[in-house]
């Protein structure tokens, strides 16, 4: 086996699930509260949109990914108004979301068709990257790779350690309790929607600011709605979102690379996968039922004030 | 403070001005944003709205584009009446097309009135099989159907990708991935002698109303219709939750199924990797404008097929991406779902208890 093709596939692998790991992450963090917000695509095409056209102008990484960012949470924002105020559909608002994200990036892309991002800078971590062949693969990344682990960290520190985030998935779990007991669903859903649309927006903007320097209409090609199946394949946990990322990352290199590995099938038999694990995943999650790994138990159910 | 409380009853014109409010704002906000690239909102708005009716080729285009969308919001109507969110016709037009394609290259070259109704009958196979598989893990594992059949439909669309880059490929095609032309005998009449209208026009109109009668006259469209309204009523009154579920996924399945076949024979005349511009899902849109109603999905899919047009046509004279057109289909379904909370809901000023 030739050890510098095996560190460099394990690096792409990284490369093609970090998108993943934050849209994934922004999907949970809604769901936990429970909002189930079917608009990742469209989130994550005008967060692309937003970090390429900041990286641009010139302005530093941190400020792509805060402009992709804030450019998610905006738009999440609509769904929000939608859902939370006007007491809308999720499921259609979700999808009116994704087709508005993409059109919009369409539109006010156009321009930017065909332009280069600048090259974005690896951070190699010292000695650690030094390692025999996961040295490379692993810890000499860009920046946003790094912060894709942190923030699942962070989220499972947030959801598990902290008051705050018990209230979060109080709220997900049984709307009705945590209002009678005073808490703001309302306003702990739009905290969570904003916070899932920032995320959202930040894996879009990975794939114009690292993975292909570039911006083409409709490029997230299904990553959110692969986002969304991953936190049902994760059972709602955020290092589970890392693990199936990474899973879903690997099926889409290792079909880059299936005739290098003398594998003569079609490539569209391995694209399959993601999507058959994840729907029997749902089965299997679904069918045990018990409680540690059961869905929130408001998710997607419309809450309104009663009188 | 504002609040709001359910309406005892909802009126038909309250349904009606929401919508007719809707179209109005969606209109104005894609005026603004039409000024926002530096284009004459009303002349661009006219270009792309109505010059492309102005000729018997593109009303033949707009009836073409509409078939699928009327046949599809049919069938979804009726499946969000009964609260089964089947969100993967998209994937269930995709088989429905494989499946009615694969017949007719079976019986290329053989002459017979037969043949037609035959690849009918084997995209409808082909999209209720394609339902039945969510409506089965939503029964028997309580698995959520909206992510299934969503997942459902990317696996269909390679599905079909491997389908026409192998085993269906023109065998005298230059390795093209595309299906050789279907015979005569398996392709619908075109309406017009212009454009791409085809007979599937008047099957999607014959849909409409059929669902019409079952919601109004069906015990099974009443049926499906409580169930959707309150869970409880419908256990109460001995309705079966999963009879409403098997029904709707696999009606959705079937008719989505058969507006693929439909799509492929009449308008497509061969297999190719991509047969269907999302169709599947803005049909959705098509089933919240017509507020559900079947009847309704008529001009709701009319003019959601104008939407297509009216992309296609911005493209041409106004140089913006075709891709422009889910801005205004985003925007209308928001402001659908934003004004029907006034249809549903009486909003008033006062303090909550």
């Amino acid at each position: 086996m030739d050890y510098s093709l095996l560190s460099s596939i394990l690096h792409a692998i990284l490369v093609a699930s970090t998108p993943l790991v934050f849209a994934g992450l922004g999907a949970l963090i809604q769901e936990r509260a429970g909002v189930l917000n079917l608009g990742v695509e469209g989130l994550m095409i005008v967060g692309a949109l937003a970090g390429f056209a900041t990286a641009l102008a010139g302005y530093p990484l941190l400020f792509s990914v805060i402009a992709a960012a804030f450019a998610g949470a905006s738009l999440a924002a609509i769904f929000a108004l939608l859902v939370l105020r006007l007491y809308a559909n999720p499921v259609a608002t979700g999808l009116a979301l994704t087709l508005f994200g993409l059109g919009l990036s369409a539109l006010a892309g156009a321009q930017y068709v065909g332009q280069a991002a600048p090259q974005v800078s690896v951070w190699t971590i010292p000695l650690l990257s030094q390692l025999p062949v996961v040295g490379h693969a692993l810890f000499s990344h860009d920046p946003l790779v790094y912060l894709s682990i942190l923030m699942a960290a962070l989220i499972w520190w947030f959801l598990k350690q902290t008051r705050a985030g018990l209230i979060l998935r109080a709220v997900g779990e049984n709307h009705t309790s945590a209002h009678s007991l005073g808490f703001s669903v309302m306003g702990i859903r739009f905290l969570a929607i904003a916070a899932g649309g920032a995320l959202a927006g930040i894996g879009g903007s990975y794939l114009t600011l690292v993975q292909t320097p570039l911006f083409v209409e409709g490029m997230t090609a299904g990553r959110g709605w692969i986002a969304l199946a991953l936190v049902v394949f994760a059972s709602w946990r955020p290092f589970r979102v890392i693990a199936g990322a990474y899973l879903f990352g690997s099926v889409t290199i290792l079909q880059l690379h299936s005739q290098a590995f003398g594998i003569s099938i079609p490539a569209q038999w391995l694209s399959m996968l993601p999507y058959l694990v994840t729907i029997v995943a749902l089965v299997m999650i679904s069918a045990r039922g018990d409680k540690g790994v059961a869905a929130p138990g408001s998710l997607g159910k419309i809450f309104r004030v009663s009188r | 403070m504002i609040f709001v409380e359910p309406r005892a009853v909802t009126r038909w014109y309250h349904e009606w001005l929401a919508v007719l409010v809707a179209l109005i704002l969606t209109l104005l906000t894609a005026s603004v944003l039409l000024a926002a690239i530096g284009l004459d909102p009303l002349s661009s708005l006219h270009r792309i709205f109505i010059k492309p009716l102005n000729s018997v080729y593109g009303i033949s285009e707009l009836l073409a584009k509409a078939t699928p969308l009327i046949t599809i919001g049919v069938a979804l109507a009726l499946g969000f009446r009964a609260g089964v969110w089947n969100i993967g016709a998209e994937g269930q037009l995709v088989m429905g097309g494989l499946c009615g394609g694969a017949v007719a290259l079976a019986f290329w070259g053989v002459d017979g009135f037969w043949v037609m109704p035959l690849v009918l009958l084997g995209g409808t196979i082909g999209g209720l099989f394609w339902g039945a598989i969510p409506a089965f893990l939503k029964v028997r594992f309580n698995a959520n159907e909206i992510l299934v059949s969503l997942m459902l439909t990317y696996v269909a669309i390679l599905l079909l990708s491997v389908m026409v880059h192998g085993p269906l490929r023109d065998p005298d095609g230059f390795n093209f991935p595309e299906s050789r032309l279907f015979h005569d005998a398996a392709t619908l009449p075109k309406l017009f002698s212009a454009g791409r209208g085809h007979l599937g026009f008047v099957f999607a109109i014959a849909f409409a109303i059929v669902g019409t009668w079952v919601v109004k006259r069906w015990h099974l469209g009443f049926e499906m219709r409580v169930t959707g309204l309150s869970a409880s009523a419908a256990k109460f009154a001995g309705y079966s939750r999963d009879r409403t579920v098997w029904m709707a996924l696999l009606m959705g399945g079937a008719i989505s199924g058969f507006a693929g076949v439909v799509e492929v024979t009449g308008n497509i005349g061969q297999l190719v990797p991509t047969i269907s511009p999302s169709y599947g899902f803005t049909a959705i849109i098509v089933a919240f404008l017509a507020r559900l109603h079947p009847l309704a999905v008529i001009p709701a899919g009319l003019l959601v097929a104008l939407s297509y047009l009216a992309g296609e046509a911005a493209q041409l004279s106004l140089g913006v991406p075709a891709a422009s057109t889910q801005v205004f289909q985003g925007l209308l379904l928001f402001f659908l779902l934003g004004t029907s909370l006034f249809v549903n809901y009486r909003v008033r000023l006062g303090q909550v208890a």
